[in-house]
């Protein structure tokens, strides 16, 4: 799913929720039609004819993606169904390496002249961009691993499930929104199969059946009199799933002052808080600016982590790569070499996992042909890793790639991703409870709401979705017009405590972006409740 | 085979439509070509050459509508196309905002097509940033870029006799440009139809120049500043206010265009007097198609004058329910300044902040539309119509609506993405917190 038109069917910033232009999707094709696979056998020779024609016309090194990949997005609004789409994007990139240098070309013609065709084309490319001086590329070595596959471990495709049973479920979730006090609500599904088929000159074959499932809502609390009004989203995680994630269990809730979601999620539950928590928000006092003990709920903090840990130790950022879009990092090599600089607290433990089951990062193998893995980011608080591709591995002396090279469509070249980056659970037992106790004034937040970091991940400023005051160890209110504004490093050494393991939860970016042209991509950042001392805390509200 | 003439398409959909049963059917074909290279720690980084084309076809009988569409045009694929639609229609519910295509309408033809653009090749995007990289290398400099184009065309055909069809160019190129010790960075962007327009070594020498110059910036007490925004920076903040202008969402109470006890704020004063903004398809700068996805003729349109709003984007079902002209959006945004130069603003200004471009920015509050976001690639203290010194970037959480009601000149407007907008002397905006970052 390409991002800018994820966002548009997503926003709900200003309200509606609105349809996309579906060709910028893909094709919409029958639920039934999205079940047939492409033949492995047809996908093997494509390959071939494409990498043994990269190579007849000069290409040292050449990889194939055949993606077909598949959407599916059910969209309502109070009684009423906005749209129902099943798409479909098939088609054909192939990646060379000529004279030293990368070049690119797709078509979504899937013939095996067309095919030739595009590989000739990439080799030219490559070769016409060496002639400005590129800096010669060293790939990690890779041994190719022959013809293997892997499939996300789902129970239920989401693509079988009969739309109608969709439906009925958004409709119900927005009529207990609405019968709870919700003026507005809107609500969705959103599916993703990503069949994809990698093939290089290495010698590997690798076909993936990659499967994610995101279900979410938007509810508005309108006071007409005031002219004020208030959202609550949905608690909800993208994940890599297929349609289990909607089958609520009793042991995957989370108690507490709203009800929380690990594995699977009740949709028709969390609507109601949400309705009920917009309306307690349009009547909650105003935050009174100032230095607060942050309590901050897996549901919230996965995007902070995103933010200032997952995106500065991306090493294409700390090179200098992404300078002229997403930006580059503080965390320079310098730091790392060093072997000591204090990230955060030494109760800070950071991982990077690609095979993470139910995470959206999750795959066998990423989209160079390398065997996903986890590895240690932060240690103790302390620097000791970044995110590599088979390309930048050297750079860090290291003998392969991490794989982390992902790309959000057969059309898109591939390039360095977050993987899943992981704040650790705390290795005592500790309760939310026990850890409010101890709070003298602190604002404990659930749900992620604005946010905003600047080029290095420096400075940041995030919101939330509700904010409760506590004072001498109790939770005494609702607060609104909250956002805390921090520096990465200071932020994260003033982590004193995160809640053991029984508190562990995963929340996520369906549509990450970076890269020119702009790519979506989809990972998880799992934690434990975890408390932030004395952070500077703004008021937000404003006339007009 | 992916940019069709006119003709070309007109033939194609109309066959579609020839194999059409349904009540209604509305037929979309669509294709681009083009072309990208992106370059970092001067030398290229990643290139591409991508082709598609698509067709949509929506069939409707009733109120029930289904959409399906194909990548393949030989008459056994757009038959099945079709029948797909009809079949997926059958089965869907029926949308009780659904309103039947328009009728035959005149789109006049606006200049979106230029010939050169769209004979770039690999080798001439190479030359380009050839140019650019020639800068930063001479100047011991490291430049991150970004060159891309395209051709486009779109055409549309419906069942009620409605035909429309737009071809048109783009070239867009940007550059950050950095020292090697990485204490300044200096940005620049431009888009344009026409490929004599983009001069990347000037625009690559603009880069350079505030790399160098934002180099040992100092750290001055966030607070309410004296701005003077560049086009880029201008236009940064307008973005996320121009998605605002929509009826609907103000009809229902949940935009800073709702009024309190209902209502919207269509007629009211919500801006300085001097600020002036309408769209324009057939502006020769920031041309754009003459008709909207829906099928409505796109026509200038005055979205703001003398501060006034004086319009708001009307679906053609909102505008039914309202009673009401339905209003399209259009990006062709023309902000109206003035004749000063940027330099010319400076020289005005005692004391005040030069921002470049913003970074980041994200609603923190749909009610007043309050912003945050960073100033980004050189950030400059003015004193005495001065650029005195470069100062390290801010975080600020700031209004549009508060900012324009706060503007104390604008100047001459210039091609920035898809609109016009003049460079921006604004008072009292609010910077919350420094940044270390470069």
């Amino acid at each position: 799913m390409k991002r800018k038109d994820f966002l548009y069917l997503s926003g709900m910033g200003l309200g509606a929720l609105m349809l996309p232009d579906l060709s910028a999707f893909g094709t919409p094709i029958d639920a039934m039609q999205a079940l047939d696979g492409v033949d492995a056998k047809f996908k093997k020779e494509l390959a071939d004819v494409a990498l043994n024609a990269a190579k007849s016309k000069g290409a040292t090194y050449a990889d194939i993606r055949i993606g077909r990949y598949l959407n599916q997005f059910v969209a309502t609004r109070e009684k009423r169904i906005q749209g129902i789409a099943n798409t479909e994007s098939y088609g054909v990139g192939i990646r060379v390496l000529a004279n030293g240098c990368w070049g690119f070309a797709a078509t979504n013609n899937v013939t095996k002249e067309d095919v030739a065709k595009a590989a000739e084309l990439a080799v030219s490319v490559a070769k016409a961009n060496s002639k400005i001086g590129a800096e010669p590329v060293q790939l990690a070595p890779q041994k190719g691993y022959g013809e293997v596959s892997w499939k996300t471990p789902i129970e239920i495709n989401a693509f079988e499930v009969p739309v109608k049973e969709k439906v009925d479920l958004l409709l119900q979730v927005n009529d207990i929104a609405m019968q709870n006090g919700a003026s507005f609500v809107n609500s969705v599904i959103f599916a993703v199969n990503e069949q994809k088929y990698f093939a290089s000159t290495d010698g590997s074959y690798i076909d993936q059946d990659v499967h994610r499932i995101y279900p979410s809502f938007n509810v508005t609390r309108i006071d007409r009199q005031s002219g004020k009004f208030q959202t609550r989203n949905a608690l909800s995680s993208p994940m890599g799933m297929g349609y289990e994630y909607l089958n609520a269990r009793p042991q995957d809730k989370v108690a507490g002052i709203v009800t929380r979601y690990k594995g699977r999620y009740d949709m028709l539950e969390d609507v109601k808080s949400a309705a009920l928590n917009a309306s307690e928000k349009v009547k909650a006092k105003s935050v009174e600016p100032g230095k607060y003990d942050l309590i901050l709920d897996p549901s919230h903090l996965w995007l902070t982590i995103h933010e200032s840990v997952g995106h500065p130790t991306e090493l294409d950022r700390v090179l200098g790569y992404e300078a002229n879009y997403a930006g580059t990092s503080f965390l320079t090599l310098d730091k790392w070499e060093s072997k000591k600089f204090q990230f955060g607290s030494n109760k800070v433990n950071v991982v990077a996992d690609k095979t993470q089951v139910g995470s959206l990062g999750a795959v066998g193998y990423d989209d160079e042909g390398v065997k996903c893995k986890k590895w240690d980011i932060i240690k103790d608080g302390v620097l000791v890793n970044y995110q590599a591709i088979r390309d930048q591995a050297h750079i860090i002396g290291l003998e392969e790639s991490q794989g982390c090279c992902y790309a959000q469509g057969w059309d898109d070249v591939q390039f360095q991703r977050m993987a899943n980056i992981s704040l650790q659970p705390g290795k005592e037992k500790l309760s939310v409870d026990n850890m409010i106790k101890n709070v003298e004034k602190g604002i404990y937040i659930i749900g992620n709401g604005s946010f905003s970091i600047d080029q290095q991940r420096y400075n940041f400023q995030f919101g939330g979705q509700t904010f409760y005051e506590v004072k001498d160890g109790k939770i005494v209110g609702m607060l609104n017009d909250v956002a805390y504004q921090s520096n990465t490093r200071e932020f994260w050494n003033s982590c004193s405590a995160i809640c053991d393991e029984s508190d562990y939860r995963l929340g996520g970016s369906f549509n990450d972006g970076k890269g020119q042209p702009a790519q979506s991509s989809a990972v998880s950042h799992g934690s434990s409740t975890t408390r932030f001392d004395g952070v500077n805390v703004i008021n937000t509200a404003r006339k007009i | 085979m992916a940019i069709l003439s006119k003709e070309e398409a007109q033939a194609i959909l109309k066959k579609v439509l020839s194999y059409s049963k349904a009540d209604a059917c509305e037929v979309t074909l669509t294709g681009s070509d083009g072309g990208n290279i992106r370059y970092a720690r001067n030398a290229v980084s990643t290139a591409g050459q991508i082709s598609i084309m698509n067709l949509a076809v929506d069939s409707t009988f009733g109120k029930k509508t289904g959409t399906a569409t194909i990548n393949e045009f030989d008459d056994l694929s757009l038959q099945k196309v079709v029948k797909r639609a009809e079949e997926l229609a059958m089965l869907a519910p029926e949308n009780p905002e659904y309103m039947p295509p328009l009728g035959p309408q005149t789109f006049p033809e606006s200049p979106t097509f230029n010939p050169k653009t769209a004979a770039i090749n690999p080798d001439v995007r190479a030359e380009m940033v050839g140019k650019s990289l020639a800068v930063s290398k001479a100047a011991s400099l490291e430049a991150a870029g970004f060159l891309e184009n395209s051709t486009r065309f779109s055409s549309m055909m419906n069942s009620n006799g409605l035909f429309a069809y737009n071809k048109g160019t783009d070239v867009s190129f940007s550059v950050t440009i950095r020292n090697k010790e990485g204490t300044g960075s200096g940005y620049i962007e431009k888009s344009y139809n026409d490929l004599d327009k983009m001069d990347v070594l000037a625009l690559s020498k603009i880069a350079a120049t505030k790399a160098t110059g934002s180099a040992g910036a100092k750290a001055i007490e966030p607070g309410k500043y004296t701005v003077i925004l560049e086009p880029l920076a201008a236009s940064d903040m307008l973005d996320n206010m121009f998605r605002g202008f929509d009826a609907r969402s103000a009809d229902e109470g949940r935009s800073f265009m709702s009024k309190s006890g209902g209502g919207t704020r269509l007629g009211e004063q919500l801006f300085s007097e001097n600020v002036n903004i309408y769209s324009d398809p057939m502006n020769a700068e920031v041309p754009s198609a003459t008709w909207s996805r829906d099928g409505l003729a796109l026509k200038k349109t005055q979205w703001v004058e003398k501060g006034v709003v004086k319009n708001l984007s009307y679906s053609r079902y909102w505008a039914a329910q309202k009673g009401v002209q339905p209003v399209p959006f259009n990006r062709s945004i023309v902000f109206e300044g003035g004749t000063q130069t940027l330099d010319e603003l400076i020289k005005s200004t005692e004391k005040g902040i030069l921002v470049t471009r913003f970074w980041y920015i994200r609603s923190v509050d749909p009610q007043t539309l309050l912003l945050t976001g960073l100033t980004r690639d050189g950030t400059f203290y003015i004193e005495n119509g001065e650029i005195k010194f470069p100062i390290k970037n801010f975080r600020f959480n700031e209004s549009p609506v508060i900012m324009l009601n706060n503007v104390e000149a604008l100047g001459k407007p210039v091609r920035t993405g898809s609109g016009m907008v003049p460079p921006m002397k604004i008072r009292d905006f609010t910077f919350t917190s420094l940044s270390d970052a470069v």
